[in-house]
């Protein structure tokens, strides 16, 4: 961890208008190589945001970035639409949620992955066509050769993602960004996508940042997870130690609201309110009004962010069962 | 109640012992084009043969893999669809026969909730009036609608004098959702089929959903169907669960003993391809291979049998029939059926 492959500092993202909406405030997190760190969060909490960010995908014109984002030394903020160009794909790709809406309808799947491979390797047709055939195998579609020739719409769910993985890892990227891709799809095959992006990672030593809403697929993919609350980072952590002993009262009513096994008959403790408006912001910790535990403090000033122990909490009052500080925790779990 | 709630509710008819639903035999096929030359290409055999018992004031989860039929099956029961063969009895009457529940009578009884929030509601209708619009087609005075649609808005937390003028695009999802269980409720239903009604939910607000339900049913005493792919959610909130593939159902009972003890090996696949909460006990085996199959055209004998890890050449043959293996539990796999010439059936 030395030296991280991704590092972003002090990142914000802010969409123009009359309006202005402040979707991240001040996100800072490093991966390492090899390294899965989950992102989660509900949604509007500015993850999505912060991972498009990380390959300048928003809307140059209403799109006012600040802070720093290095990607295995380039300097994603500074760069020209050229240099973009080519960091795009061959050092950091990404899979979304919804392949159908990532591929073109008019070109068989196998043709859009030969055509990447060309762009970004040095590769005539044939030695591209049978790359792509090599990765629809490796990304488990039965019959790859075949399955070249298919358009994206005759394929179901789990082939598409699988196809788009396949392309996503067709430049050799040392970093790839997830964006809920297993959300759309069924338990069964969810938990096969997942299996398969794992033992992708390890074999390719990627570096992967994961979107997510759902704690059990951050926990099935993730090495570290940081949770967002209304763009910003309140908690970091070791997966583990996440689950184990949530420090900030968000997380920890996060957790205690997700439904999961054998809760029957009991009551679950939902967080009262909603997410604040991103327009909109209160002065203080975002949180403040839905936290059973706020103190004027907290409504008058934005807690900050402390790291100990590789634990990171943003939060006047983090908390554990004891009532003591997260760092203490860490160190007796 | 029935002094807040002006519609006159149906009574309890058949006594407690009575289910409130009975489905025999319920099929649906959705022919394919047949094209200018008229060939028949065949059906997509969205629902074939589902029986479905809900006692009263219980809750049954439906579950299944996309394309398995639950959706279409709650279509079905509420004649958004028109079934091709099946018959409803709604608390002991047999629901659109002569002599029996007319339709109308049903759709009041019976109130279905989606999973798009925002698609269920009229966008140029405040929620006041979207609430109140229903009840005022059954013949309620409007002062009267209007005045039940405040009280119900109150009764699902949301303030009637504060979100009463709003249209549905100035609520968050979770507010929209409540919104079209206060809906559900104008009619004093009885039973309420809630179609992955709290899916498209985060989960702290899907937690504030779930408990308002809960609340609901004591208070009002409902009956619900819970359609849903989150198996942990069907466990917190149902009393039977109903497992369904391909337009069948594979296995119904008890929900913990389900749980606990499944029968169908797709069951079993289904419950541990849940991701767990604990980092120590990640998922290393895909418990299922291959995707949902195609509902089209499927083949005979057991339509697992593709995916199946326990398929012998039986399976081919014989379409399994539900057998009992507990009480309340069924489970149509040749392996729960001694006589079923399947090398592991006990």
């Amino acid at each position: 961890m030395s030296n991280p492959l991704i590092s972003v500092s002090d990142l914000t993202v802010t969409f123009g208008g009359s309006r202005p909406v402040h979707a991240v405030n001040g996100v800072s997190f490093t991966v390492g190589t090899g390294e899965v760190l989950g992102l989660l969060g509900e949604s509007g909490c500015g993850k999505s945001v912060t991972l498009r960010s990380l390959l300048r995908l928003h809307p140059p014109r209403r799109t006012t970035y600040g802070g720093r984002i290095e990607v295995d030394g380039h300097d994603i903020l500074s760069m020209s639409e050229e240099q973009l160009r080519r960091y795009r794909g061959s050092v950091t790709s990404m899979i979304f949620q919804e392949p159908l809406l990532a591929f073109d309808p008019v070109y068989s799947i196998g043709r859009q992955i030969s055509e990447a491979i060309r762009r970004h390797r040095a590769m005539d047709g044939t030695a591209a066509e049978a790359e792509a055939i090599r990765l629809l195998d490796r990304v488990q579609i039965p019959q790859a050769a075949r399955r070249y020739h298919a358009y994206p719409h005759e394929m179901s769910g789990g082939m598409r993602q699988r196809a788009m993985i396949a392309l996503a890892l067709s430049c050799r990227p040392k970093l790839l960004l997830a964006d809920e891709p297993t959300t759309a799809l069924d338990a069964t095959v969810q938990i096969q996508i997942l299996l398969l992006l794992r033992e992708l990672q390890r074999e390719m030593g990627l570096s992967i940042i994961f979107v997510t809403h759902d704690i059990g697929v951050a926990v099935e993919i993730s090495d570290r997870v940081a949770v967002m609350y209304a763009g910003r980072i309140i908690e970091e952590g070791p997966i583990a130690g996440i689950i184990g002993g949530p420090a900030h009262p968000y997380t920890r009513g996060l957790l205690a609201s997700t439904v999961t096994q054998n809760m029957r008959g009991t009551r679950l403790e939902a967080i009262p309110g909603a997410p604040p408006d991103l327009a909109d912001l209160p002065p203080g910790c975002a949180f403040a009004p839905r936290c059973s535990h706020a103190s004027a403090t907290c409504l008058a000033s934005i807690p900050a962010y402390e790291t100990h122990a590789g634990r990171g909490v943003a939060c006047f009052h983090s908390l554990n069962d004891e009532g003591v500080p997260p760092s203490v925790t860490a160190k007796v779990s | 109640m029935s002094n807040d709630l002006p519609l006159p509710s149906a009574e309890d008819r058949g006594g407690p012992a009575q289910p409130i639903l009975i489905v025999n035999g319920l099929r649906k096929h959705f022919p394919l084009g047949g094209g200018l030359f008229g060939g028949n290409k065949g059906a997509v055999h969205a629902v074939d043969g589902v029986n479905i018992t809900v006692p009263k004031r219980t809750t049954l989860g439906i579950v299944g893999e996309s394309g398995c039929g639950k959706s279409t099956t709650a279509r079905l029961l509420t004649r958004l669809i028109e079934p091709d063969e099946g018959e409803v009895i709604f608390d002991g009457e047999a629901v659109g026969v002569p002599g029996g529940m007319p339709l109308k009578e049903l759709r009041r009884n019976l109130q279905l909730v989606f999973q798009d929030s925002f698609a269920s509601l009229n966008p140029r209708m405040t929620i006041e009036r979207a609430i109140a619009f229903g009840p005022q087609v059954h013949g309620l005075p409007a002062s009267e609608a209007i005045e039940r649609s405040r009280h119900l808005l109150d009764r699902v937390g949301l303030e009637p004098g504060r979100f009463g003028g709003r249209y549905p695009h100035e609520l968050s999802g979770g507010q929209r959702q409540r919104v079209n269980i206060a809906r559900a409720l104008a009619f004093n239903p009885r039973l309420i089929i809630l179609d992955e009604s709290v899916s498209a939910l985060d989960k702290s607000v899907q937690a504030q959903v779930l408990n308002l339900l809960m609340d609901l049913k004591d208070e009002l005493k409902l009956t619900y169907m819970f359609i849903s792919h989150d198996l942990n959610v069907v466990q917190y909130i149902s009393d039977h669960v109903m497992v369904m593939y391909l337009g069948q159902v594979v296995e119904v009972g008890p929900v913990e003993e389900v749980y606990a003890h499944p029968r169908h090996p797709y069951t079993k696949a289904l419950l541990s391809a849940v991701p767990s909460l604990d980092p120590a006990r990640r998922t290393e085996r895909t418990p299922l291979t291959g995707d949902p199959p195609n509902p089209i055209n499927p083949p005979p004998g057991c339509r697992f049998r593709d995916r199946c890890p326990k398929a012998h050449a039986v399976c081919a043959e014989i379409a399994p029939p539900s057998v009992a293996v507990g009480a309340d539990h069924r489970v149509a796999c040749l392996m729960a059926d001694p006589a079923s010439g399947h090398p592991d059936a006990s």
